[in-house]
C-alpha cells in the first residue's frame, strides 16, 4: 500500500555552504546543555540540584504537567547552572562533562515482546520519549494518546539540511529497531517517507509502510506528507519523529546505553570547512564552528542551531537544539542598502527572489545564494496575494489561516485546517512574504491557543 | 551614499532628542527607507527573507503605468490643437498635454501623500507604499480640464474614508483610485460628464469662439450616449430636409458606429477623447504584459474581466441596436470595439486588479474578474446616463470579493467537514 507523492508547490533555495559528505569528529564539548525552550509548551520541574553529578541517561528534569515525560543528560558530568530568563523561566540546563563516560543502566530484555505499555514505559525511562512530537499542535507526545499512525520523514529538504542518506548509512539496524519500538506504539501504521534513491537503510527498512515523496521543499516537512497521505481531522492525533532520531532509539534498545550521537552539519555561507561533524546532542555550537567561521570585513555572523529558515538564533556561545543535526552560519544583514544599489529599486541580480519581479527566476537555476539575514523591507498589512499558495503545497488556504491565527479566531482556524500544520510548513510563506509578516510565530501561538481550548 | 546615510542618521538623532520632536519620526523614517533598505533583520521564525518587498512591487506598477502616462500627456495635446482646428508637431502636442497633466499629478501627489504623512505621525507609524500607486491612477482617470481643487478634495476623500479608516494600506475595501473618481462623478458631475472638461482649455476656446466647427469636444461614449437624441434630431431635420451627411448617416443605417470618430483602430491606439490616461487600450496592455512579465498583477483577473465585459457586449449586440426601431445606440457597437471605448483596458490593467480589493483566492478571482467586466460593460450598455460604467463595475466587484472569497473559502471548509464524518 505504499503511495508515491509528487508536490509541486514550494521552493528550493539554493544557498551557499552545503556539507561535503566527510564526517569529522568534533572536539569532546566542556559543557552541554539542554534547552526546555525546545520543547514546546513544556514546563520543566528540576530533579536535580546545581552541583550535583549526573550520568548520560540521568532525568534532568520532567515535564510539570505531565510527569511520566523524563528529559535526561546526554553525557556524564555535575550539572553547573540552571539559567533563567523572565519570570524566571528555565532556558537551559547547562552540564560540565566530567569525560568519565558513565551511562545510566537502561533495562532493555524483552522490551519487543512487551505490550503497548511496557514499550512506552521503556521509552519514558531511558528519556527517549521527547523524540516523539505529535500532530496536531507539533508538541512532544503526550503518552497517554493512542496516535492514528506514526510518521517518519526520511529526507530534510531544508535549505542546507543534512543529508540524512548519508548521515543514517550504516545504521540499518539501529534504525529498524527503531521503528520496531515505534511500531508497538500504535495500532495504526508506521509510515516512512523517502525519496526515490534513498539509502539501504531507509529503503530496506521493514515493518513500516514505506512511501516515496518527490518535488521541492516543504517535501520533507512531515505535516505536509501527512497531508498528501491521510490528513489529520479534528479529533485525530498522530506521531511524528525526525528519522535520526529513530536511530538512536534503535542504537539505546540495542545498547541498553543512551548515547544521543548526531552528525551535524555546517553549513552557510558565514562557515567554511563545511563537513558533517560528529558529536552529541546539547553540544556546545563553538566546537563545531571555532576555526570554520569565514567573514567578510565588517560583517558578523549569525549562528542558527537548526536550518535557516526554522532554526534559532543561539549565538556563537549556544548549545545545539535537541531536535536539530545542523548549525547554519550566516552573515547578519544589519546594513543599509541603498535604493538603486542593492535596495528595493535595484535590478536585483545580486538578490534572491520568488517573486518575479527580481530576475532570479531568469538566472540559472544552479546558482549559489549568500543570503544574509536582513528583512529586506518592513512589515506592512497583506497585500499581494497568491504568494503564500505557490510554496505551500496543502489544500488549505495559508492567509485566511493566518489572518485567523492573528485575530485568535478559533472556530475559522478549525475550519481552515489548523490541526494539519505546524508552523515550520509556513517558513517558506514567512520567507516569501512581500509584507514581512512572521507567520511561523503566528501559527505557533495559534496552536497555543487550540492546544489550550480544544485538546 | 555614505553622506546621504550620515544625513539621514543624524537626522534621526537629532530628532530623538526632544521629546516634542520625536512625534515627527515616520517623516524621517520615511525619506530615509526610501532612500535605504533598513537595517532591520529578522528576530524569528525564518532567518533569512526573499528580497521582495512592497515598495517594489508599488514602484513595478507605477512603471508599468508610464505608457499610459505618456500617451495621455500626447493624447492631450492631439485634442487640444484638434479641437483647435490647427496642425502641432508631435513635440508640440506632447508639450501643451504635459502642461495640462502635471498639475493633476502634482496636486493628486501633494495632497495625497501630504494626508498620508498628517495620519503617519498621528498615528506613529511610517508612510506605507499604497499611495504611490493610487497617487498616479487618479490624474490618469480624471478629465484633463477637472479643476485642480476638486482633486484636491476627491484625493482627501479617498485617502481618508476609501482607505484610512479602515486601517491604511491593505486593509480598504474598494479601489482608492477609483473612489476619488466616483466622489466627483457624483458631487461634481458637470465637471466630470459633458462636453466642456475632456479637452484642455476647450472651455475658454468655446468662449472664445475659437473651437474648430463640428468639433464636439464629448468622448465616444458621451457621443453615444447624445446619438438617441441626435437621431430624433436628425429625424426632425430629415424631415425639414436639412441633413448634413453624418446625420444622414445615422438616420440611413441606425448604425453609429459607421460614424469615423468611432473607429476601432482609433480606439486602439487611443486617438480618442477621454481621461488623461484611459484612452489609449494599446499602453494599457503594454502595462499589462510587463506587469505579468513581474507577476506583480493577476492575469486570472484581466483576462476574466475581458471575457465578462465581451460576454454582455457580445450579448446585446446580438440583440441589436436598430434606432430607427427605438434601440440603445450602444448595441449597435460591435463588441471589441465597445471594449476598446473609454476605460475598459486601463481598468482592466491596473484597477480590478489591485490585489487588496480584489479576490484573494485563485478560484475567487475568475468569477471577480468576470463580475467586474460584465457589470462595466452592462452598466455602460444598460444606463447610458453613466456612460463610464467600468468605475461603477469595478467598484462594485470590489465590494463582492470577500464574498467571493467567503464562497471559495466555504467549499475548502465543506470537504474539510466532509472528511471529518466519513473518517
Amino acid at each position: 500500500m505504499s503511495k508515491t507523492i509528487k508536490i509541486r508547490k514550494g521552493l528550493d533555495i539554493n544557498l551557499v555552504g552545503k556539507a561535503d559528505k566527510v564526517i569529522v569528529e568534533a572536539p569532546m564539548p566542556k559543557t552541554f546543555a539542554i534547552k526546555p525552550p525546545d520543547f514546546h509548551g513544556v514546563v520543566p520541574k528540576m530533579v536535580v540540584k546545581v552541583g550535583e553529578t549526573v550520568k548520560a541517561g540521568s532525568i534532568l528534569f520532567k515535564n510539570k504537567y505531565n510527569l511520566e515525560v523524563n528529559f535526561v543528560s546526554p553525557i556524564s558530568g555535575t550539572l553547573k547552572e540552571i539559567k533563567r530568563g523572565a519570570k524566571r523561566r528555565i532556558l537551559e540546563v547547562i552540564i560540565e562533562a566530567d569525560g568519565k563516560n558513565e551511562f545510566e543502566t537502561i533495562d532493555t530484555s524483552g522490551v519487543l515482546d512487551r505490550d503497548t505499555v511496557g514499550v512506552k514505559q521503556f521509552l519514558l525511562d531511558a528519556g527517549l520519549w521527547p523524540f516523539i512530537k505529535m500532530r496536531p499542535i507539533d508538541i512532544v507526545a503526550n503518552p497517554k494518546d493512542a496516535p492514528k499512525s506514526i510518521y517518519i520523514s526520511g529526507f530534510d529538504s531544508h535549505p542546507l539540511a543534512p543529508d540524512y542518506d548519508y548521515t543514517l548509512h550504516g545504521k540499518d539496524k539501529e534504525f529498524q529497531a527503531g521503528i520496531d519500538l515505534l511500531k508497538k506504539l500504535t495500532s495504526g501504521t508506521v509510515h516512512l517517507q523517502i525519496k526515490g534513491n534513498a539509502d539501504a537503510a531507509l529503503k530496506g527498512a521493514k515493518n513500516c509502510q514505506i512511501n516515496t515523496v518527490s518535488g521541492p521543499h516543504p517535501a520533507g516537512n512531515v505535516g505536509v506528507q501527512i497531508h498528501h497521505i491521510e490528513p489529520l481531522n479534528k479529533g485525530e492525533v498522530v506521531w511524528t519523529v525526525n528519522a535520526q532520531d529513530v536511530a538512536i532509539m534503535g542504537a539505546t534498545l540495542l545498547t541498553g546505553k543512551y548515547e544521543p550521537t548526531r552528525l551535524v552539519a555546517l553549513t552557510g555561507g558565514g562557515a567554511k570547512n563545511h563537513k558533517y561533524y560528529r558529536t552529541l546532542i546539547g553540544a556546545e555550537v563553538s566546537v563545531i564552528t571555532a576555526g570554520n567561521t569565514a567573514a567578510e570585513e565588517g560583517v558578523t555572523n549569525r549562528f542558527i542551531s537548526g536550518n535557516p529558515l526554522t532554526g534559532d538564533n543561539v549565538g556563537e556561545a549556544g548549545y545545539l537544539g535537541f531536535y536539530h543535526s545542523q548549525v547554519s552560519v550566516l552573515p547578519e544583514g544589519d546594513r543599509y542598502k541603498f535604493f538603486v544599489k542593492d535596495g528595493w529599486l535595484s535590478l536585483g541580480f545580486g538578490s534572491f527572489s520568488n517573486s518575479k519581479a527580481y530576475p532570479t527566476w531568469m538566472l540559472p537555476k544552479s546558482k549559489k545564494w549568500n543570503l544574509d539575514t536582513n528583512l529586506n523591507g518592513e512589515e506592512r498589512a497583506f497585500v499581494v496575494t497568491e504568494e503564500y499558495e505557490k510554496v505551500f503545497p496543502f489544500d488549505i488556504f495559508p492567509v485566511q489561516l493566518v489572518k485567523a491565527a492573528i485575530i485568535n479566531d478559533i472556530d475559522n482556524m478549525e475550519k481552515l485546517g489548523i490541526y494539519e500544520v505546524a508552523p515550520e510548513d509556513f517558513a517558506l510563506c514567512e520567507f516569501v512574504c512581500t509584507s514581512k509578516i512572521p507567520s511561523q510565530q503566528h501559527i505557533r501561538k495559534a496552536l497555543d491557543v487550540i492546544n489550550e481550548e480544544c485538546m | 551614499m555614505k553622506f546621504l546615510r550620515k544625513i539621514f542618521d543624524n537626522a534621526h538623532e537629532a530628532i530623538n532628542k526632544n521629546e516634542k520632536t520625536k512625534k515627527f519620526f515616520p517623516l524621517i523614517d520615511s525619506f530615509d527607507t526610501l532612500m535605504f533598505t533598513p537595517n532591520h533583520t529578522t528576530k524569528n521564525g525564518a532567518h533569512i527573507r526573499d528580497a521582495i518587498d512592497l515598495k517594489r512591487t508599488m514602484m513595478f506598477v507605477i512603471l508599468a503605468l508610464v505608457p499610459c502616462l505618456l500617451f495621455g500627456m500626447y493624447n492631450v495635446g492631439h485634442w487640444h490643437y484638434e479641437a483647435l482646428g490647427e496642425t502641432a508637431t508631435f513635440m508640440q502636442k506632447f508639450g501643451i498635454g504635459a502642461l495640462g497633466v502635471l498639475p493633476l499629478i502634482i496636486v493628486s501627489y501633494g495632497v495625497g501623500l501630504g494626508v498620508e504623512f498628517i495620519i503617519a505621525i498621528r498615528n506613529g507609524h511610517a508612510v506605507q507604499e499604497g499611495f504611490l500607486v493610487s497617487g498616479m491612477l487618479i490624474p490618469l482617470i480624471m478629465p484633463v480640464d477637472v479643476p485642480l481643487w476638486m482633486v484636491a478634495v476627491a484625493t482627501v476623500f479617498a485617502v481618508v474614508i476609501g482607505k484610512e479608516v479602515f486601517g491604511g494600506t491593505g486593509m480598504n475595501i474598494i479601489n482608492i483610485a477609483l473612489t476619488a473618481r466616483a466622489f466627483l462623478f457624483f458631487a461634481h458631475p458637470t465637471s466630470m460628464t459633458g462636453d466642456k472638461t475632456w479637452v484642455a482649455g476647450i472651455k475658454d476656446m468655446k468662449t472664445d469662439g475659437v473651437l474648430a466647427d463640428g468639433f464636439s469636444g464629448a468622448t465616444s461614449l458621451g457621443d453615444l450616449a447624445g446619438a438617441k437624441a441626435k437621431y430624433a434630431e436628425a429625424v426632425i431635420a430629415t424631415t425639414k430636409g436639412k441633413s448634413d451627411e453624418i446625420v444622414q448617416a445615422l438616420y440611413d443605417k441606425g448604425d453609429i458606429a459607421a460614424s469615423k470618430a468611432m473607429s476601432m483602430m482609433d480606439s486602439f491606439w487611443g486617438i480618442e477623447i477621454g481621461s488623461v490616461g484611459e484612452t489609449s487600450a494599446f499602453a494599457a496592455l503594454l502595462g499589462a504584459a510587463f506587469l505579468i512579465w513581474v507577476g506583480i498583477a493577476s492575469w486570472k483577473v484581466m483576462i476574466s474581466f475581458f471575457l465578462g465585459g465581451l460576454s454582455i457586449a457580445g450579448l446585446f449586440y446580438a440583440t441589436g441596436g436598430d434606432l430607427a426601431a427605438g434601440g440603445n445606440p450602444f448595441y449597435a457597437v460591435d463588441p471589441i470595439t465597445q471594449l476598446m471605448y473609454g476605460g475598459f483596458f486601463f481598468g482592466m490593467v491596473f484597477m480590478i486588479t489591485d490585489p487588496v480589493t480584489a479576490a484573494q483566492t485563485s478560484t475567487g478571482k475568475f468569477f471577480y474578474g468576470f463580475i467586474g467586466g460584465a457589470l462595466g460593460i452592462l452598466i455602460r450598455m444598460g444606463n447610458p446616463a453613466y456612460p463610464e460604467g467600468i468605475m461603477l463595475g469595478i467598484l462594485i466587484a470590489n465590494v463582492c470579493a470577500p464574498t467571493i472569497d467567503h464562497m471559495v473559502i466555504q467549499a475548502n471548509v465543506k470537504r474539510r467537514m466532509k472528511r471529518l464524518k466519513t473518517a
